[in-house]
């Protein structure tokens, strides 16, 4: 499992990047299994950090996913429209979300050691 | 990101004989009706694509086996189903329906003729305890012996367009002369096995019923033969392809077993349930193509702005490569080209599609 130290890991498996950007882990992408939809948040949405903002299908299931931050919605990731798989390929480069104008971060967002054996338990 | 839980945790799970292999072949296993089985190995589409291009295999074992016998069989098998178990011939099977009192379906399920007076039903795993009780009560006053042997065999299916020529160097029968339907006894990868060209993907293949103390090390020798694992994702998604209803999703006791193209299954006979299911249903089952985003069990379906129905199944489709759903609507839409489904609150257009979405070779 790829877990990059540079972000930060909600226990809902999303991450958050220093700029405000939002995916979820190779470990929830490998869960998931394949992506095969992804329905993103309006650009200019105000979400408060635990808000339902978006869902990730896969071929059996779909999956909310949580803010973890609070904020104003500045980008969504336009080429998962025709390339969800992104997500499972790359989910912390190509397979990012939407990014976040920040006000406040989630309290209980954890570094990548502690997510990693949270997931792993 | 949460997952929307398949099926609640159970404390008590079943176990096939084949557990210890899947956990060895690395699968995800999850609750399904009372049984831990495996949900996926490597993965739902490269195992779905496997199925539909070469072999895969399936643990089917937590289905149920009751065995049928006696003079009074085939008079009982006739009033407790719909198809007429008389057209039947020892090493031919077929499917078939166990009505309610009421005409609803307490199951569906498959006949395998075993020998004159002797006949095996093969059961859905989450209505064993059902099925028994409904059949034990009407064998009441038959001259017949019903047996629950579901805990004795093992069932595994393998499935797709290179089962015969995967299965073949290993027996000593003449596989690709037995018609679809077939039930025979044949060795195969050096055991006793009893083989049914029976399926439930669209593909061709094989069921094969082995003592459940054999299963392990013949799926081994499968794995070995190249048949690629799949788990119920797979099958599910394979299924619904082939427009296969799914008891508990498109058949249940309060579905009008007539909404769905299986009407041939009822015979003009005397069974349980008669005047019930000859009425005309309600609704239809229809198949739906969306462009987008796949829909799920329970999203409603619109028609000229208003909720004319329910999907029953929906997916993305590997082989379609767009979500596929089968919903139960209004019969007075059931002609009805367009569609909308709602999904998280906004609706999405749908064409209706003719089922099956997919056929096999």
């Amino acid at each position: 499992m790829n877990t990059p130290t540079e972000l930060k890991y909600a226990a809902s498996h999303e991450w958050l990047s220093e700029d405000g950007t939002v995916g979820i882990s190779d470990f929830a992408q490998d869960q998931l299994g394949d992506v095969v939809y992804v329905e993103l948040p309006e650009v200019g949405r105000e979400v408060t950090a635990g808000d339902t903002i978006a869902v990730v299908e896969s071929v059996k299931t779909a999956s909310d996913i949580y803010a973890p931050a609070s904020g104003t919605v500045t980008a969504v990731n336009e080429d998962l429209s025709g390339s969800p798989e992104l997500v499972n390929s790359s989910p912390y480069e190509n397979g990012w979300l939407f990014k976040l104008d920040v006000t406040e971060e989630r309290g209980d967002l954890m570094d990548a050691a502690t997510y990693t054996e949270t997931a792993e338990s | 990101m949460t997952q929307t839980p398949e099926n609640p945790t159970e404390p008590t799970l079943k176990r096939t004989p084949l557990h210890a292999a899947h956990l060895r072949a690395g699968a995800r296993m999850v609750p399904f009706g009372g049984w831990d089985m495996p949900v996926q190995y490597a993965g739902l589409k490269a195992e779905h694509d496997a199925v539909r291009s070469s072999a895969g295999m399936f643990d089917v074992s937590h289905m149920g086996e009751f065995r049928v016998g006696g003079p009074g069989a085939l008079a009982f098998l006739q009033g407790v189903t719909t198809n007429d178990v008389s057209k039947l011939r020892p090493g031919r099977a077929h499917y078939n329906w166990l009505p309610g009192e009421s005409g609803g379906l307490i199951d569906d399920i498959y006949i395998y003729m075993v020998a004159e007076g002797e006949y095996l039903l093969v059961v859905n795993a989450g209505n064993i305890d059902k099925d028994w009780a409904h059949l034990q009560r009407h064998a009441a006053g038959h001259n017949v012996t019903l047996t629950d042997e579901s805990d004795q065999w093992a069932l595994l299916a393998v499935q797709g367009p290179k089962t015969l020529e995967l299965l073949q160097p290993f027996s000593d029968t003449d596989l690709a002369a037995r018609k679809k339907n077939a039930y025979f006894a044949a060795r195969l990868l050096g055991f006793n096995v009893m083989l049914a060209r029976t399926g439930y993907t669209g593909e061709d293949g094989f069921e094969v019923f082995i003592d459940a103390s054999q299963a392990e090390t013949l799926w081994d020798k499968l794995l070995e033969a190249g048949v690629t694992p799949a788990g119920l994702g797979a099958r599910d998604t394979l299924r619904l392809e082939a427009g296969f209803p799914l008891y508990g999703h498109e058949f249940s006791e309060t579905i009008h077993p007539l909404s769905s193209s299986y009407g041939w299954v009822v015979k003009d006979k005397e069974h349980l349930g008669r005047t019930h299911i000859t009425a005309a249903p309600p609704q239809r089952l229809i198949g739906l193509r969306l462009e987008r985003v796949p829909v799920r069990e329970g999203y409603p379906v619109y028609a000229d702005g208003v909720q004319v129905g329910t999907v029953t199944s929906g997916s993305s489709s590997p082989t379609l490569g767009h979500p596929i759903a089968m919903a139960l609507v209004d019969a007075a839409h059931a002609e009805s080209e367009s569609f909308e489904v709602e999904v998280r609150g906004k609706r999405h257009p749908a064409t209706r599609m003719a089922l099956p979405f997919y056929r096999g070779a």
